[in-house]
């Protein structure tokens, strides 16, 4: 688990060890590329986030192993700073460039969306495997990727996009290869956020 | 479908233990806070909420304890409030395993103290509590409900609507509202209370005080609470979480 000064990891340190996992929660480079799964948590601003990514070199790290097929998994704003940008409060700051877009303010009568929410999964999907539909999951946020953008081409496999709505729809959950996020916190999910977990988790050792 | 309502218990806890006082004033002991979190997580609580009661300082460190250990075994939201006054009071309620953190007489002695939070760890964990009654005596506020000090019996001349919006502007991310008034009778939530802040905000607000049968819980999500918070009917058993799910459900409100 990537600690980059982002807020609270015990509770996603605690979550992913519940499930079995044997966690790490460091800054070094060389350990966090080297590990067989990376969790990128993230709580607060974009931007502030971003800041701290940059001072670990969270980019090149995260850029290097998916170069390499090794998985990733950001959670929350740890999701967020794998699209291009971020806009929040009129300060637009650079994310990691993973995947084309931005992350902007959602268009909702209530923000933040706290709470428990259900999501739309596509079929195949490993992240979600076992979850009925209606399974609720708990979601903290203002801001969003409101769209998806990235194009697939036939020749690849194409990223599996997990929707969720308040106000309008959004991005709750991404599966692109070895790069998988989750706008939801599944540390704090409960059974059905500890099910996402173990399923990664199992896709992760393979 | 949409983002569900929650049905939040609330812990008062004192030197490590559970209590809770009808109109804060006469105390009673109903259980160790850890196991009570672990309960109420099984019966299907949304949220978890620790009001830190105890009036020395020395036993503070007893409440960062007790939400480490249940942290450790609870995997649902966590907010903590009482006594929080510094950034720093945050930094180690979070740190502890906290999720959210409630500011209330701090912030009316400092109102700019939300914003140095707010900043410092994002607007989505900290809580701003609202302690509000009807003005009873002294000056009328424009809303007709003030906010007040010490278990509601100090009042401070503030509108306690206003304060509402005010929090919001300085960054909190969520009102708890508490009505003093109903507090401790379980005759049912402030509704006009709830639809006044409603009016105000557009951060998600926390009804509390006043619940006491099944049947005073669909009104208050319809004057325009997100999440509904109680303490003693459930602690006493009287009414079970499931319980206030499925008359809210029957009302046609999403719940998990």
């Amino acid at each position: 688990m990537l600690d980059y000064g982002s807020g609270n990891l015990r509770s996603a340190e605690r979550a992913l060890r519940r499930v079995g996992a044997d966690v790490t929660v460091t800054a070094d480079f060389d350990a966090a590329c080297e590990a067989d799964g990376l969790v990128v948590p993230g709580v607060g601003a974009f931007a502030h986030c971003m800041e701290g990514l940059n001072a670990v070199r969270g980019p090149q790290l995260i850029g290097r192993r998916l170069a390499g097929g090794r998985p990733v998994l950001g959670i929350c704003v740890g999701m967020q700073v794998m699209f291009d940008r971020g806009v929040e409060f009129g300060v637009e700051a650079d994310g990691c460039g993973q995947w084309p877009g931005t992350v902007e303010r959602l268009k909702a009568d209530v923000l933040p969306h706290m709470g428990w929410n259900t999501v739309t999964a596509p079929a195949g999907s490993t992240l979600f495997n076992g979850l009925d539909a209606g399974t609720r999951f708990y979601f903290v946020h203002s801001f969003a990727a409101r769209r998806w953008e990235l194009e697939s081409s036939h020749a690849i496999r194409p990223p599996l996009v997990t929707w969720a709505h308040h106000g309008e729809d959004f991005v709750a959950a991404v599966e692109n290869g070895p790069l998988a996020a989750t706008q939801f916190h599944p540390e704090k999910s409960g059974d059905a956020g500890a099910q996402v977990l173990q399923n990664w988790l199992r896709d992760v050792v393979g | 479908m949409g983002v569900a309502v929650r049905v939040i218990p609330c812990l008062d806890v004192d030197a490590g233990r559970v209590v809770k006082g009808v109109n804060f004033k006469e105390l009673r002991d109903a259980g160790d806070p850890v196991e009570m979190a672990a309960v109420y997580d099984a019966e299907g609580a949304d949220e978890l909420t620790f009001l830190d009661v105890t009036a020395s300082s020395g036993e503070r460190e007893t409440m960062v304890d007790v939400v480490r250990r249940t942290a450790e075994q609870v995997f649902i939201p966590l907010t903590v409030g009482g006594g929080i006054r510094t950034p720093d009071d945050v930094d180690r309620m979070l740190r502890a395993g906290a999720d959210k953190v409630s500011v209330n007489t701090a912030a009316i002695a400092r109102p700019e103290l939300l914003g140095e939070m707010a900043r410092r760890f994002g607007s989505q964990c900290i809580v701003l509590s609202v302690d509000a009654r009807r003005v009873v005596d002294g000056p009328a506020t424009p809303s007709t409900f003030e906010v007040t000090t010490h278990g509601g019996r100090t009042g401070t001349g503030i509108d306690a609507v206003e304060w509402a919006a005010r929090g919001q502007e300085l960054g909190v991310g969520e009102i708890l509202l508490n009505s003093m008034d109903a507090d401790g009778t379980r005759a049912g939530f402030d509704l006009e209370l709830i639809e006044k802040v409603r009016r105000v905000v557009d951060v998600p607000v926390i009804a509390s005080g006043g619940a006491g049968a099944l049947e005073h819980f669909p009104p208050a999500v319809r004057a325009g609470a997100d999440a509904v918070l109680a303490a003693s009917v459930f602690h006493f058993g009287q009414l079970r979480i499931g319980e206030v799910k499925d008359v809210l459900r029957a009302d046609h409100v999403e719940v998990r």
